[in-house]
């Protein structure tokens, strides 16, 4: 397993790759710290303890692809996780947005699950092991995600009163960030061009629509027509990013090298 | 019987005493290891976790380590996770499968879709509380005939799709 990434001879494939593999693994550490902040605070003791679980699974699945990308570089996943710089992660804007309302994060997490499940499937189908067989295992546990988020979902837009108000603002307001997930840059062309990943930012968005539409329709709710906001891929976070990054990062930079 | 294939046989053995720290059974019965190789003193342990970002996995990877090193035929132990394959629920020994059942849990034959039993007085008349119990692979429910809650083993999702 060491150095999987070593194998790829190209070293501007390799470097997108690399790329490639650290905004899913960043997605999956900030999502997850985003739905930790959850913990004590649900809406009920199921919930809560469902948002922690889940928070829990995502910090693991980000060390698994922080541990396999590091293989063989020297660091371990701790230095890819907390020691750099907040321009240095590659998420999605839509992750590192504060928590606010209940059926804010729940919006969140049904847009993000599906997008993830759709990510993960196109790195389970390439020939890009051991990444495509982490994939494969991260799949059958995303699932209960969406299980939880999409039954949650349809609770609060059917529930009558304020419920569905709220969760079609939410929608409103996450929905660019959403488009954002599939912002492209020069590493996605690389990537086909090269035979690493068969599929592009727009085949992914176009399945992620086709799997969003008909859950959030089902629940009455209005899909908005407003364009992407981008720029987390490259590195340009917000300061809502900035402050989790320093509360995140405060023990190792207290400490660097501290294990835990 | 070579010495190599008498330590491999005494490692597969050290292994079985190796518990999870959340579920009264043995790795082994778990179905978390994958292979084990032993070349010339040198003992390597490959191991998949049921869940990939389970809490114990460090704690059940030191307890291999130890339990490898105090055997007097072993030089290095390199224990290692490995994903592959995904874990599945038919890696689990029916003797583990008993163990759970004695502890309360409720196990699914091949998945988590299964309608589920009481593990208190069978009844298929259950509720499911929440998909997220106390630990990343237990779910917890309600049976309505005896009212007792149980808890069920929970194997990450059966994704194929004319299954799950």
């Amino acid at each position: 397993m060491a150095g999987a990434l070593a194998a790829i001879a190209d070293a501007s494939t390799r470097a997108g790759f690399r790329e490639w593999l650290l905004r899913v693994a960043d997605d999956e550490l900030i999502i997850g710290h985003r739905h930790s902040e959850w913990t004590g605070f649900g809406p009920d003791i199921e919930s809560d303890v469902a948002l922690s679980s889940i928070a829990q699974e995502e910090v693991g699945h980000a060390r698994a692809f922080y541990a396999q990308i590091t293989a063989g570089e020297g660091d371990d996943e701790d230095h890819l996780a907390f020691a750099r710089l907040p321009g240095e992660y590659r998420h999605a804007v839509l992750v590192e947005r504060e928590n606010g309302g209940w059926e804010w994060s729940i919006v969140r997490l049904v847009l993000y699950e599906r997008f993830d499940a759709e990510r993960l499937g196109l790195l389970a189908a390439s020939a890009q092991d051991p990444f495509a067989g982490l994939a494969r295992t991260l799949l059958r546990e995303e699932r209960y995600h969406t299980l939880f988020a999409e039954a949650w979902l349809t609770r609060l837009a059917r529930g009558g009163g304020e419920g569905r108000a709220r969760v079609q603002a939410a929608l409103d307001a996450a929905w660019p960030d959403a488009l954002g997930l599939f912002e492209h840059t020069d590493v996605d062309a690389r990537l086909g061009a090269a035979g690493i990943l068969q599929g592009s930012t727009d085949t992914l968005r176009k399945a992620w629509e086709a799997a969003v539409r008909p859950v959030l329709e089902s629940s009455g709710l209005r899909i908005p027509s407003t364009p992407a906001r981008t720029g987390g891929r490259r590195g340009q976070h917000t300061p809502e990013f900035d402050r989790l990054h320093a509360q995140m990062t405060e023990v190792w930079r207290s400490e660097p090298g501290a294990r835990w | 019987m070579t010495a190599a294939a008498a330590l491999l046989a005494e490692v597969w053995g050290i292994l079985e005493t190796v518990e999870d720290p959340e579920l009264p059974i043995a790795i082994t019965d778990l179905g978390l290891v994958r292979t084990v190789q032993v070349a010339d003193g040198r003992v390597s342990v490959r191991l998949v976790p049921t869940w990939t970002g389970c809490p114990a996995l460090d704690v059940i990877r030191a307890r291999v380590q130890g339990a490898l090193r105090a055997l007097p035929g072993v030089r290095e132990a390199a224990v290692e996770y490995t994903y592959e394959e995904p874990w599945t629920l038919d890696r689990m020994t029916p003797r583990g499968r008993a163990r759970l059942a004695a502890h309360g849990l409720a196990v699914p034959r091949c998945r988590f879709s299964e309608p589920p039993a009481c593990p208190t007085c069978g009844s298929h008349d259950v509720a499911l509380d929440s998909l997220f119990g106390p630990t990343l692979c237990r779910a917890t429910y309600v049976c309505r005939a005896c009212r007792n809650p149980f808890e069920r083993f929970k194997p990450p999702a059966d994704i194929a799709p004319s299954r799950e």
